[in-house]
């Protein structure tokens, strides 16, 4: 860890122009376990990996429902996101109560940047320390949406947070041409495909560990996990995808720029 | 054109007519937290009629704003385009018009900037006339609860939106009114209109009429209004929201009136009756 006299607070300048506070927080959304988002068409879907602190714990929620036609992937400090998520769920109720219609993405992702932006220009503030990926299909159709702490916001066709989503978002850069015209089900599989990119070391992703969300056209906000989840899982099994080492993992040895993350402690407090 | 041919007038417009008899009445009392509040509206339009016909809704409205019985201003318009598809038209404080009418404007402006997909060209951000209308409710019941409404009767008109954001077949008619109170339907009269017009307009209604039909039962309707409101006039404006063409609010216009029925004409003295109507 670099210590400096400029990181002490975050509305403080860096001589270099950079918020250092700021940038430790984005680091704490690479921290956490990976989480990716792409859309075709008529579908957005959410994939996440999973931690548990201990082998006899739970696993904690990676994807977290906002609304009928909303939902988030978070990678960072699950306790702040789960206030975000709750603000976000309390826009998307008022925006209900008062047009009659859903919440358009588009505006809660910017409101939520706002929210984030707030804080790395407020004295005695700390930046969120979470990046969210919204997915959604709203009125104007699927939409996947980044946030980070910094407050920029991104709206894309596909992408991956969080511990190893290098290479994660090479599968998705590789293939997201083709995603437009893919059916549900595939779009779930081009999901798991690039999740197992991000899987560390020798594991392996599970019914357990994997997580998977889609919404849709005339279609809620559904997770899909545990034995839903299974069916899919076995098909990535039978493409001879499901190893991180090697099989499935072809499109990972193109990794030019993969990130140093060996020595990632496994922080509780993130997820 | 001549406004006092009749007497008496609307006994339904009590607070008009309430203001009117006690000259300067007062027109705002305090609150608890001693702001000053609306109780009653000075100066104000009457009626607006909205109708559905086949391909698309109607609203048609005079252009008398009055001050009490006073016919103040007579060329006002009541009926405006808030968005590219949705349109408003109130009776009531025509200040509070105004002013609703400056809101919705403003957050039409404010969804045009702020659009929602960097990606698609045609991102219809716009809200559709439900949501404007839904909008409208969730601000008039507000405004009622904190004992300060805004005076208005309002009818929106527009399209309904389908899932996918496009614009729907199916027009939209709603009304609010001053408490927040919101309903849809094929035929809305706001004001003296409810009483007069709207039984007319039920009577005449086909889901399938015609542009033309349905402009000429609402000048019929706005005619008779003419007639037996002392706060109308035959001064009207038109507008619709149709699919393809969008929001069109047509040029202030009198209408033909006909006062030579031989009650209008003979005096009421020795006809054996009380003199009035």
């Amino acid at each position: 860890m670099f210590r400096n006299m400029y990181d002490t607070d975050v509305t403080v300048w860096s001589p270099e122009g950079r918020l250092l506070q700021v940038e430790y927080a984005m680091e704490s959304v690479k921290q956490g376990s990976a989480c990716i988002a792409l859309r075709s068409s008529t579908h957005s879907v959410l994939g996440a990996l999973k931690r548990s602190v201990s082998e006899l714990s739970s696993h904690q929620q990676k994807i977290l429902e906002i609304d009928d036609h909303l939902g988030i992937g978070i990678a960072g400090l699950t306790a702040d996101a789960r206030t975000l998520a709750k603000w976000m769920r309390n826009e998307c109720l008022n925006h209900k109560y008062v047009y009659g219609t859903s919440m358009p993405t588009g505006r809660l992702a910017t409101d939520l940047a706002d929210r984030h932006q707030r804080t790395t220009q407020t004295y005695v503030r700390r930046p969120y320390g979470v990046g969210l990926l919204l997915a959604s299909f709203d009125k104007n159709g699927p939409h996947v949406f980044e946030t980070c702490p910094s407050g920029n916001v991104y709206e894309c066709y596909a992408t991956a947070i969080g511990a190893r989503s290098q290479s994660g978002r090479t599968y998705l850069e590789k293939h997201y041409e083709s995603f437009p015209t893919c059916s549900k089900d595939d779009l779930i599989m081009h999901a798991l495909r690039a999740l197992v990119g991000c899987v560390a070391g020798d594991g392996e992703l599970t019914k357990e560990n994997g997580s998977v969300a889609v919404v849709g056209k005339d279609e809620k906000f559904t997770l899909i996990e545990g034995d839903e989840l299974q069916p899919y899982l076995d098909r990535l099994e039978l493409e001879g995808g499901n190893n991180n080492g090697g099989g499935g993992g072809e499109e990972e040895k193109d990794d030019d720029d993969e990130e140093e993350d060996e020595a990632k402690e496994e922080d509780a407090m993130e997820t | 054109m001549s406004l006092s041919l009749q007497s008496g007038g609307s006994s339904s417009r009590v607070s008009a007519s309430s203001f009117s008899a006690t000259g300067t009445g007062i027109v705002a009392a305090a609150n608890a937290a001693g702001n000053q509040v609306t109780t009653r509206p000075i100066t104000t339009g009457t009626s607006v009629l909205g109708i559905k016909y086949r391909n698309g809704v109607m609203l048609a409205a005079d252009t008398l704003v009055s001050y009490g019985s006073l016919a103040k201003y007579k060329n006002a318009r009541r009926l405006l385009p808030v968005n590219s598809r949705t349109l408003i038209g109130a009776s009531g404080e025509y200040s509070d018009l105004q002013s609703i009418s400056d809101l919705l404007i403003a957050n039409a402006l404010e969804d045009r900037c702020t659009a929602d997909s960097l990606y698609e060209e045609d991102n219809t951000n716009e809200e559709c006339a439900k949501e404007v209308w839904s909008y409208l409710r969730a601000v008039m019941y507000q405004r009622r609860n904190k004992m300060n409404p805004l005076w208005n009767d309002v009818i929106v008109a527009g399209f309904q939106q389908n899932p996918d954001g496009s614009t729907s077949d199916t027009p939209f008619l709603g009304t609010v009114d001053k408490i927040g109170t919101a309903y849809e339907d094929d035929m809305l009269a706001t004001g003296f209109g409810g009483y007069i017009a709207l039984p007319l307009m039920r009577e005449k209604y086909r889901p399938d009429m015609e542009e033309g039909e349905a402009r000429a039962l609402l000048e019929d309707c706005l005619r008779i209004l003419f007639y037996r409101d002392c706060r109308a006039l035959n001064r009207v404006q038109i507008a619709k929201v149709t699919k393809e063409g969008g929001v069109l609010v047509s040029e202030p216009y009198e209408l033909d009136t006909f006062w030579d029925y031989k009650g209008y004409v003979s005096t009421k003295a020795g006809m054996g009756t009380d003199g009035g109507w």
